[in-house]
């Protein structure tokens, strides 16, 4: 006999993604991260290991910072996200901390950083960037393969002084 | 991943009558559920969300019990003021797990019901007699650097992983769980079995039933209190060998004292013996000692895990002498 395939649960979603509205029917097994890259077209979020462990997925949800890759999409319904695109302020242009990591070269390929930066910006709002070790210490879920970390930090350090 | 029905009933008892369907599941924060289903580890084939229930979420620090309910995220209890202040044991227990997306997300009720780390366990494959039922044990005859010392049985070597109920445990609290029969409460310390025949039952929870809450009885212990963390890395990384240390004492005698290891054990784990080493003498160098030695006493290493035994003691050591104050935290 052939396997038996399980027809997929489909849930309407709605939620806000840096401020716009969306509404979706998607297969309640999709992650706010796939939902993200791959229903909105939002790419600027990464997947890295895609289990928990490397921070790549930062985004906003409801203000904190969280896991996209295991947060499933359905219960971000009716809550407000924001992505690494969502940044810019409504005049366009670099958020400080972008800004901040681009003057301290706290990037190498790239991929971890929009979660670092996601992540950094909510680290100085919980005013968890008062010393270096607090830094290392609060941004220790979003790993760097090129450990660009030392820029990373003094990026982090200086838009937390001038912010 | 396995296609499920998601459901967010908005009360307990709406909660506990889907659990009563076939192929439910309980989700709360995610960060153990969505891994481990989409590992296959888990296959529920209905999703029943808890983020709806209020009474899940509260709170409340003040008075002769502290209350922790089970839909709380680690974070919101890592920031009490009451906490922070009287029982740094329990906010360190916190802080040292995990990291701030993952604490944002994570439920005090999800930690307490995490599953192990044991590489054999997560990868679906190896002989597991946690995952399949008499399939054998790979770690014991494999790599078990990570693996227990204390508590494991010829079916099982796997560590209890949470940082936060090794500090539970030490301050004597409880698991409250509702079902449609009603609530009843057990104590941390038994609702964890060990894996003796049977890994692959972990807690006395019926698949019917609902953690509601973690009641703390209020305690003057709390104040001089330390959650000591040794791992590989300095930060985000399991323990290796785990302490929280809790010490009552007068005039530099100590007069109560509480010790639980994490990172050691195949559940969480009390050291009364190690306790009864402090109890009734002034707290000293060679006490503290006493008190490591006597929390390992009776533990047994694996081909790679001597390391436990050796730095072990020493933990405990430092963590008590951090609650008594001779050393910094």
């Amino acid at each position: 006999m052939p396997p038996q395939t399980v027809d997929p649960v489909m849930v309407a979603v709605t939620l806000e993604v840096n401020g716009i509205g969306y509404g979706r029917t998607i297969d309640s097994r999709m992650t706010l991260l796939d939902l993200l890259r791959d229903g909105l077209a939002l790419t600027g979020t990464k997947s890295g290991c895609n289990q928990g462990t490397c921070g790549a997925c930062t985004i906003h949800l409801d203000g904190r910072r969280i896991l996209a890759c295991l947060t499933l999409a359905v219960t971000a319904a009716g809550r407000r996200v924001t992505t690494i695109e969502g940044l810019s302020g409504p005049a366009g242009g670099l958020h400080p901390m972008q800004q901040a990591f681009i003057d301290h070269d706290a990037l190498q390929c790239g991929y971890c950083t929009p979660g670092q930066i996601m992540s950094a910006v909510a680290c100085v709002g919980e005013g968890h960037a008062a010393s270096d070790a607090e830094i290392r210490e609060y941004m220790s879920g979003n790993l760097c393969r090129c450990a660009a970390y030392p820029n990373i930090l003094a990026a982090i350090r200086s838009a937390a002084q001038t912010g | 991943m396995q296609p499920f029905q998601y459901e967010r009933p908005g009360t307990l008892q709406e909660a506990a009558q889907a659990l009563t369907g076939d192929g439910a599941a309980l989700l709360a924060g995610g960060t153990t559920l969505v891994d481990l289903m989409r590992s296959g580890l888990a296959a529920p084939t209905r999703l029943i969300d808890l983020s709806g229930i209020e009474e899940l979420r509260v709170l409340s620090t003040a008075g002769p019990t502290l209350h922790f309910g089970a839909l709380v995220p680690m974070t919101d209890a890592a920031e009490d003021a009451v906490l922070l202040r009287e029982y740094p044991a329990l906010c360190q227990s916190l802080l040292q797990g995990a990291s701030q997306q993952i604490r944002n997300m994570a439920t005090l009720g999800g930690n307490l019901l995490q599953r192990t780390r044991c590489g054999y366990f997560r990868d679906g494959v190896s002989p597991c007699n946690k995952r399949l039922p008499g399939s054998g044990c790979a770690a014991l005859a494999g790599h078990n650097r990570d693996h227990a010392v204390l508590g494991g049985s010829p079916q099982c070597v796997a560590v209890y992983p949470s940082d936060w109920v090794t500090a539970l445990v030490a301050f004597d609290a409880e698991i409250e769980i509702y079902s449609l029969e009603g609530c009843r409460r057990l104590p941390v310390e038994t609702f964890f079995r060990e894996p003796a025949e049977s890994p692959h039952i972990e807690t006395e929870i019926r698949p019917v039933e609902i953690v509601t809450a973690i009641r703390v009885p209020a305690t003057a212990a709390g104040v001089r209190s330390t959650y000591l963390k040794l791992r590989d890395r300095q930060s985000y990384a399991f323990a290796l060998v785990s302490a929280a240390v809790a010490l009552r004492m007068e005039d530099g005698v100590v007069t109560e004292a509480r010790i639980a290891l994490g990172g050691v054990a195949t559940r969480p784990w009390r050291c009364r013996d190690a306790e009864r080493e402090l109890v009734g003498h002034p707290l000293s160098l060679a006490t503290a000692a006493r008190a490591g030695e006597a929390a390992f006493a009776g533990a047994s290493a694996l081909a790679d895990n001597g390391v436990k035994l050796r730095l072990g003691p020493q933990v405990v050591a430092q963590a008590v002498r951090i609650a008594g104050g001779s050393d910094r935290a």
